[in-house]
């Protein structure tokens, strides 16, 4: 890994800090990624299934988990976790999203003041694992013109002044945040920029130190000499030392230890971090700036006097041709003013040349030329996906047979009452759909839901039989009023037929199939009805076509069967309507011998 | 703050709080009162289970975070002959002891306030024992020897062994690692004890968060445990871990660092309340170069080149305030500075450093709204005191806030140089000694 970073690299946020992320994909946009840092957002108490954000002027959603684990599996290439959890929790997440073996390559830790035994245990672990740590207490790392983590290098027009929105030739490692975004400031006005920046925590144990950063800048090859800021306290600057004088880094190194003002206070003054306080006089910020001097480092006589030491070692590196010049690169602008959408719509466009239907041409699907039918525009416009052959004209078929079913059902007849009443096609015909409910139609989602139910338990057809008998409900799709087996309903067969030669596989089918022959047993017109042939053959279909089970629970909660219903049966009731206008039937009343009339005297209480 | 010192009265009280739990097979007779004066612990001796105050002979220490106590003859435990103090010996002492300002060997100044009076042990030279913990780079580290007392610090390398233990050892290795690593002059007889007391010790350490615990001396009489002298730190991140298991604990001020003024004390207060950062501390209340500085880095920056600069002893104060403070904090933090600048007059004048490095996402603009409030009510003030004032700053709405604060000292006539990004960031010291010269 001699990069931390590149233009690909993707992240899981966890807390949706969303101004944090917008700052992310505003840079992503400015520097011209094509696909934003941010892939995902764990937010445990969040009931949203994404959350919106600009993309430019435009506006793009962003996936909303409630756990690491669900937003990993959804993205499996996002390996690096922005850990934005409170001091409280922060530990417990990062352990989380360590133990997920291969998924996080670099977790960053912003809380300060997580304990110091947690945050030991946490480095550990990570460093056992394989995984880097930056942070806790930090605000970040960037990659110039590939990655940056949330609020680092401040807003984009501070990123654009300090060159931070495309690499330069600078290794920048700092432990405090504010000072981070100064340096690369300092840079930028001295120097060509950073290639790559950390800042690694103020906390006492932070994970990845001085030395992690620079060995791994050391081999990035866009790094061409390294810029360290320190801080009194500590002895990790030590370890750079040490590697300057093995040879293991051999770019040259400009630092600086901040803190030289605590000599002049003998004890109880915390300058700076929690990390910044020196128990020796090794770990005194003037005993590390002249350690590091006599190991050949560059070191400046104050801070005031780093912009210089920079320039001088960038120019002698320009001047050998070590450094070269850099092509600025054209720089997106984000719009001053942005409005958010109102709607989102990711089924339809008609923006362009022509309307299409989830990127199809209405053309392409609608003349018979296309040989696409209704269940191809419903797959598109329901689904967004584009259905193989078998399950269009499956989802056709249901379309089909659901149509009608006679002028008695209490639909029809209220459309019929409507129409009678003198009311337009779309009053009479919304009459008649809103009756479609849990009674009436409604045995499509049921039939769906408890056959799956069943069957995702491995219950035998007499456990199941006893579980309904046990919630008090008549199983869904089952049971005819005059059908039986002996004479059995031809849109039933027709339905099964299709599905035995066409669908690759039946498997809820031929569950409910056993059950069928468990209660005909019974009582004889006990069959799957044609609703419950439907419900069940649709999770076939879901099954057949990769769904998984959680995405066929979700359609069956939100009422996706019941559509095809309502879809299908709107063509009936339209021809009940039209049927009633027709025959200009004048106004109906019920006959009153119809009613019984059981009315009592009020009681007075 | 991280680690912080806590008393020797409680980390005692902590041990014995804890001990069923982790010290099994030790008994540790927890005899210990914490006063403030001579008659507290005369009012102390007639309450229910403290009767031995009067029966057993006394010794008496102040517990106010610093060692070394008996070099500095700060021990009573012998008036005669060792072991004859009694309660009124020790009362009397302690309103002797608190009746003037004592100095240290370490040049610590400052009055005793807090003392800790505990029955008088005695022991032999072979009973006593130095246990101790803390972490060292990455790793814990258990430090035990068969010598207690003054004698253990003289021939540290000699006389300790050391058991290092990362932070991922396993209970059975690290049983392990103190079993090998008892030190050999510990007779063999007792060094079963020896090794089960250094586990347990170990275990308390970790499970309690502490970052340092020494036990010295430390008195093994058959199974009882006699913590003669403790100093503690503990992680005070872990707190709110620790609730209960640390109960209501207090981290006082180290000794001669005076108590912190009510105004440092106020800022630690909003400090506290705040989910951002504001921290002050007064170096010299007569100081000239007083800062308001942004960030923790930063105030580094500044602090460090206002000494290299213009001299340590013109810096006033040390503070900073991070974390995108509200508006009414920073306003809270900037008056508290003007008020006290603008205490002790100066001929030479005062100076004000509004500094602060390119913010990554605290809204500068509000911020300064702050302190140009408070500029507004203090302004005759900083006038009457000489005041120029110097500003730089960067980072979100900047330029708002740096053209806000300029308008504003133009309106109250106050002196002011404002610089943004463009400027080094301790530049303004600079500019503010050599405009001196």
């Amino acid at each position: 890994m001699s990069r931390l970073f590149t233009k690909d690299t993707q992240a899981i946020f966890w807390n949706n800090n969303k101004s944090a992320i917008q700052r992310m994909l505003d840079y992503d946009y400015v520097i011209g990624r094509e696909t934003p840092s941010v892939a995902a957002i764990v937010a445990p108490t969040s009931s949203a299934k994404f959350e919106k954000f600009f993309w430019g002027p435009d506006e793009i959603m962003v996936d909303v988990f409630r756990s690491t684990a669900e937003a990993a599996k959804a993205h499996p290439n996002a390996d690096v976790l922005l850990n934005f959890a409170s001091f409280r929790t922060a530990y417990d997440v990062s352990m989380e999203a360590i133990a997920m073996d291969g998924q996080f390559r670099v977790i960053m830790v912003t809380a300060e003041g997580i304990p110091e035994r947690l945050a030991r245990k946490m480095n550990q672990a990570a460093r056992d694992a394989g995984v880097t740590v930056i942070g806790p207490a930090t605000v970040g790392a960037i990659a110039p013109g590939a990655f940056k983590i949330a609020n680092i290098g401040g807003t984009i027009e501070n990123i654009i002044n300090s060159k931070l929105h495309r690499a330069g030739s600078a290794g920048l490692v700092t432990r405090s945040g504010g000072l981070f975004n100064e340096l690369c400031n300092i840079i930028s006005l001295n120097a060509d920029g950073i290639a790559e920046g950390v800042a690694i925590g103020g906390d006492r144990f932070v994970g990845s130190v001085f030395i992690d950063n620079l060995l791994r800048m050391e081999s990035n090859p866009d790094v061409k000499y390294m810029i360290l800021l320190g801080e009194v306290g500590g002895t990790e600057e030590y370890k750079v030392i040490e590697a300057v004088k093995d040879g293991r880094i051999t770019k040259p190194i400009i630092a600086w230890c901040i803190g030289t003002i605590a000599k002049h206070f003998s004890s109880g003054v915390q300058f700076g971090h929690a990390g910044a306080s020196a128990n020796a006089d090794r770990e005194t910020a003037e005993a590390k700036n002249q350690a590091m001097r006599e190991a050949g480092i560059h070191v400046p006589d104050s801070f005031n006097d780093l912009p210089r030491v920079i320039n001088e070692v960038y120019t002698k590196l320009y001047n050998e041709g070590v450094i070269l010049e850099i092509e600025e690169p054209e720089i997106k602008t984000i719009p001053k003013v942005r409005r958010p959408k109102q709607f989102i719509c990711t089924i339809s466009d008609d923006r362009g040349e022509e309307a299409t239907y989830a990127g199809f041409p209405i053309s392409s699907v609608a003349t018979p030329d296309t040989g696409k039918s209704i269940g191809d525009v419903v797959s598109l416009l329901w689904f967004k996906k584009v259905y193989p052959k078998w399950a269009t004209e499956f989802i056709e078929t249901v379309i089909k047979t659901v149509a009608d079913h006679g002028p008695a059902v209490s639909g029809a007849h209220n459309a019929k009452v409507t129409a009678r009443a003198g009311k337009s096609v779309v009053e009479s015909l919304v009459t008649g759909l809103l009756t479609i409910g849990p009674r009436f139609g409604g045995a499509i989602d049921g039939a769906a839901k408890y056959f799956k139910y069943a069957d995702d338990n491995n219950l035998t057809p007499a456990e199941f039989l006893a579980y309904m008998k046990k919630q008090g409900i008549p199983i869904p799709g089952i049971g005819h009023r005059i059908k039986s087996l002996r004479n059995p309903d031809l849109r039933v067969e027709g339905l099964k037929k299709f599905a035995q030669e066409y669908f690759p596989a039946t498997p809820l089918l031929d569950y409910a199939l056993t059950v069928e022959q468990l209660t005909t047993s019974k009582k004889d017109n006990l069959i799957l009805n044609v609703d419950g042939t439907i419900g069940i053959l649709m999770v076939d279909m879901w099954r057949a076509l990769g769904y998984s089970e959680e995405e066929i629970d979700e359609f069956i909660e939100s009422g996706t069967l019941n559509s095809f219903f309502i879809l299908g049966r709107t063509i009936g009731f339209i021809g009940h309507v039209l049927d009633e206008k027709r025959l200009a039937m004048p106004m109906y009343r019920h006959p009153m011998d119809d009613i019984l009339y059981d009315v009592k005297k009020a009681e007075e209480i | 703050m991280a680690q912080r010192a806590i008393r020797e009265y409680d980390g005692k009280a902590l041990f014995s709080k804890h001990w069923n739990e982790y010290f099994d097979g030790f008994h540790y007779p927890f005899k210990s009162v914490l006063v403030t004066s001579g008659d507290e612990l005369r009012e102390k001796a007639k309450e229910h289970g403290f009767e031995w105050l009067n029966q057993e002979p006394l010794v008496v220490k102040p517990d106010m975070l610093f060692g070394k106590r008996g070099k500095n003859d700060l021990v009573l435990f012998r008036v005669e002959k060792p072991g004859d103090v009694t309660l009124e010996d020790a009362a009397k002492w302690i309103d002797e002891k608190q009746s003037h300002d004592v100095t240290l060997l370490s040049g610590q100044h400052g009055r005793l306030t807090h003392f800790i009076v505990e029955p008088f042990t005695p022991h032999t030279q072979e009973q006593e024992y130095y246990i101790a913990a803390t972490t060292v780079g990455e790793d814990d580290v258990l430090y035990m020897s068969a010598e207690g007392g003054m004698e253990v610090e003289e021939g540290w390398d000699e006389k300790v062994n050391e058991v290092k233990i990362p932070i991922n050892m396993n209970d059975a290795d690290i049983e392990k690692a103190i079993h090998a690593n008892i030190p050999q002059d510990i007779p063999d007889e007792s060094k079963g004890t020896f090794a089960t007391f250094a586990l347990q010790f170990f275990k308390f350490f970790r499970d309690m968060h502490f970052a340092y615990l020494e036990i010295n001396p430390l008195v093994l009489i058959g199974n009882d445990a006699h913590i003669l002298d403790l100093v503690a730190r503990l992680d005070d991140t872990a707190g709110f871990l620790m609730k209960d298991a640390w109960g209501d604990i207090e981290f006082p001020t180290a000794f001669g660092m005076e108590d912190q003024s009510p105004e440092e004390k106020a800022i630690a207060e909003a400090d506290s309340k705040s989910g951002a950062s504001l921290k002050l501390t007064i170096l010299n209340p007569q100081g000239r170069i007083w800062t308001m500085v942004a960030g923790g880095g930063a105030s580094v920056v500044y602090a460090d080149t206002i000494a290299d600069l213009a001299g340590v002893k013109d810096l006033a104060n040390y503070g900073e305030y991070s974390g995108g403070p509200t508006t009414g904090e920073t306003e809270f933090y900037a008056e508290t500075i003007f008020d006290l600048m603008t205490r002790y007059p100066d001929e030479r004048g005062k100076i004000l450093i509004i500094g602060g490095a390119i913010a990554n996402f605290t809204d500068v603009a509000k911020t300064f709204t702050g302190i140009i409030n408070a500029l507004e009510k203090w302004a005759p003030k900083l006038k009457e005191h000489k005041t120029k004032i110097y500003v730089r700053r960067g980072g979100p709405n900047y330029e708002k806030g740096l053209k806000d604060i300029k308008e504003a000292a133009d309106r109250l006539g106050l002196d002011m140089e404002v610089y943004g990004p463009e400027t080094h960031v301790t530049d303004i010291v600079r500019m503010a000694v050599e405009n001196e010269k």
